[in-house]
């Protein structure tokens, strides 16, 4: 990627499953080290954007850049660039923690110490030879969090990334995908207060189309809102 | 709401970010930098390496569910049950005996089959592996060795059984070449059944699809597989070497060129396959 280009470029992206349009004529730039937030309400398309700034699903129109990477062109030159956090955990329920992050560490050329170091930043070295299956869903969000960090991804897409964890858990996680971790990041929320204060972009989908674009200072919580109304 | 787009000032919230500064929750650990992203260039796993952690998760997930051999030898166990009673016979042998024990091994592979994916597919690793920097051969190649390891377990376990509970002749004198023939078989059941199982496990009837996609692609191993095996199971059975030589040749030849042909197509759409 280009010093002086953007993380992130799309302009007019659209998508749709089938004859259904989930996102239309999105465009948004974001800068290296700064942090989009998408607020929506739920079916407004904002899993759908993250997974096509992923390169997990291909944009049917439009032009999407991202790391300096057309897509969907251009997609396997995102791998291992991408620390993705969504809904579902991406580890294997059958496995311990550290057996489903030597995994990806592997994958990911990673070197085991750094598996080491992810488990206890999240705080789960103690539990981490159990099965992921016996573990509380928070714990497994801890565990999600330290396999999207694993690598040392350059662009974070993190969605609702806060879900099923307690305020302490919070507290560990923040430091390795929060703002100063210094990633690159596009994290979905439906919460303006912490969304705004997270935020140097914001992005407002309704029905699969940008509603609100705009730098998170001009932007208000009510605005966010009206998303919702 | 009346829509409102407007061209983002370009502020700098996160220079603060870039000196460590930034904005981390009370409490925070403050020892950020081992967690920074790293910019290019990256190093992206060999073949090798990414191969055996594909093959070693494989091969954990089974152990630790046994989903799919204890399932696939039981059923075939079942079957020849089913046969001893059903066929009101003491023993089978020749033609016979080759399409039951070719045709129970085939149904008890589907079940591999269908399974072969589905912790990926529900547990989301199709995506964990799809964010890797790493070649889809290697996941079409783990897929399938493992398929394959599942398939000699199931012959460990078929294989006597059916010399036990219908077989009228001496398994012994047609072990060597019935172990040559089931490596081609399973050869070909691994490559054409990871590639069914690939198309199969991303549609809501994949349990229905993959059995309807994989009997008929696998109806030239069977045809193979059973005329080679055939007069090594006859009650007078051939020595090796003239089997070799005779009619077994071309039928092993058939076997082999099936399993080149699947192999060079499976490798061909594999990483089609995985995409969106």
């Amino acid at each position: 990627m280009e010093a002086s280009s953007p993380a992130l470029e799309l302009h007019g992206l659209g998508r749709s499953f089938g004859e259904r349009p989930v996102l239309e004529d999105v465009s948004v730039s974001l800068q290296a080290g700064q942090t989009l937030v998408v607020f929506g309400p739920n079916g407004s398309g904002k899993t759908t954007l993250l997974r096509v700034l992923a390169g997990l699903l291909r944009p049917r129109s439009g032009r999407v850049r991202v790391l300096g990477a057309e897509l969907p062109r251009q997609s396997w030159a995102l791998r291992g660039r991408i620390g993705w956090l969504g809904h579902d955990p991406l580890l294997y329920m059958q496995l311990t923690a550290r057996e489903n992050l030597a995994y990806h560490a592997r994958l990911h050329a990673v070197a085991d110490e750094r598996v080491e170091q992810v488990l206890d930043a999240v705080g789960m070295a103690a539990r981490a030879d159990e099965p992921m299956r016996e573990l509380s869903r928070g714990m497994v969000q801890r565990v999600a969090t330290a396999r999207a960090v694993l690598g040392r991804p350059e662009l974070l897409l993190l969605d609702e990334p806060l879900t099923n964890l307690d305020p302490g858990a919070r507290q560990l996680v923040w430091p390795l995908v929060g703002p100063g971790s210094g990633h690159t990041r596009v994290l979905t929320s439906h919460d303006p207060a912490t969304g705004l204060a997270e935020a140097d972009l914001v992005l407002g989908l309704r029905h699969g189309r940008s509603e609100l674009y705009a730098s998170a200072q001009n932007v208000d919580a009510e605005q966010v809102m009206e998303l919702y109304r | 709401m009346s829509a409102r787009t407007s061209v983002p000032q370009r502020t700098q919230p996160h220079v603060l970010k870039a000196t460590g500064q930034a904005r981390p929750l009370a409490g925070a650990r403050s020892e950020l930098e081992p967690h920074a992203p790293t910019a290019n260039p990256r190093v992206a796993p060999g073949f090798g390496g990414a191969l055996r952690a594909l093959l070693r998760k494989e091969l954990l997930v089974e152990l630790r569910t046994l989903e799919s051999v204890p399932g696939m030898s039981l059923f075939a166990v079942s079957v020849f049950v089913v046969f001893h009673f059903a066929l009101n016979r003491a023993s089978i042998d020749g033609d016979l005996a080759a399409g039951v024990l070719l045709v129970t091994l085939l149904l008890a592979s589907l079940l591999g089959i269908n399974r072969l994916f589905v912790a990926d597919a529900e547990q989301g690793g199709f995506d964990g592996f799809l964010l890797a920097p790493v070649n889809p051969t290697a996941l079409l190649v783990a897929k399938a060795l493992a398929l394959i390891g599942y398939l000699l377990v199931l012959e460990l376990v078929a294989v006597p059984a059916f010399a036990l509970l219908l077989l009228g002749t001496s398994l012994w004198p047609a072990l060597p070449g019935l172990i040559a023939v089931l490596a081609l078989a399973d050869l070909g059941v691994a490559t054409a059944g990871t590639l069914v199982s690939t198309l199969a496990v991303r549609t809501r009837a994949r349990d229905l699809l993959g059995p309807l996609l994989a009997l008929p692609l696998l109806i030239p191993v069977v045809i193979g597989s059973s005329n080679a095996i055939s007069p090594l199971l006859a009650v007078h059975p051939p020595a090796l070497g003239a089997w070799l030589t005779g009619s077994a040749a071309r039928w092993l030849v058939l076997l082999a060129l099936y399993d080149l042909v699947f192999g060079l197509i499976v490798y061909a759409v594999f990483d089609f396959l995985l995409e969106d």
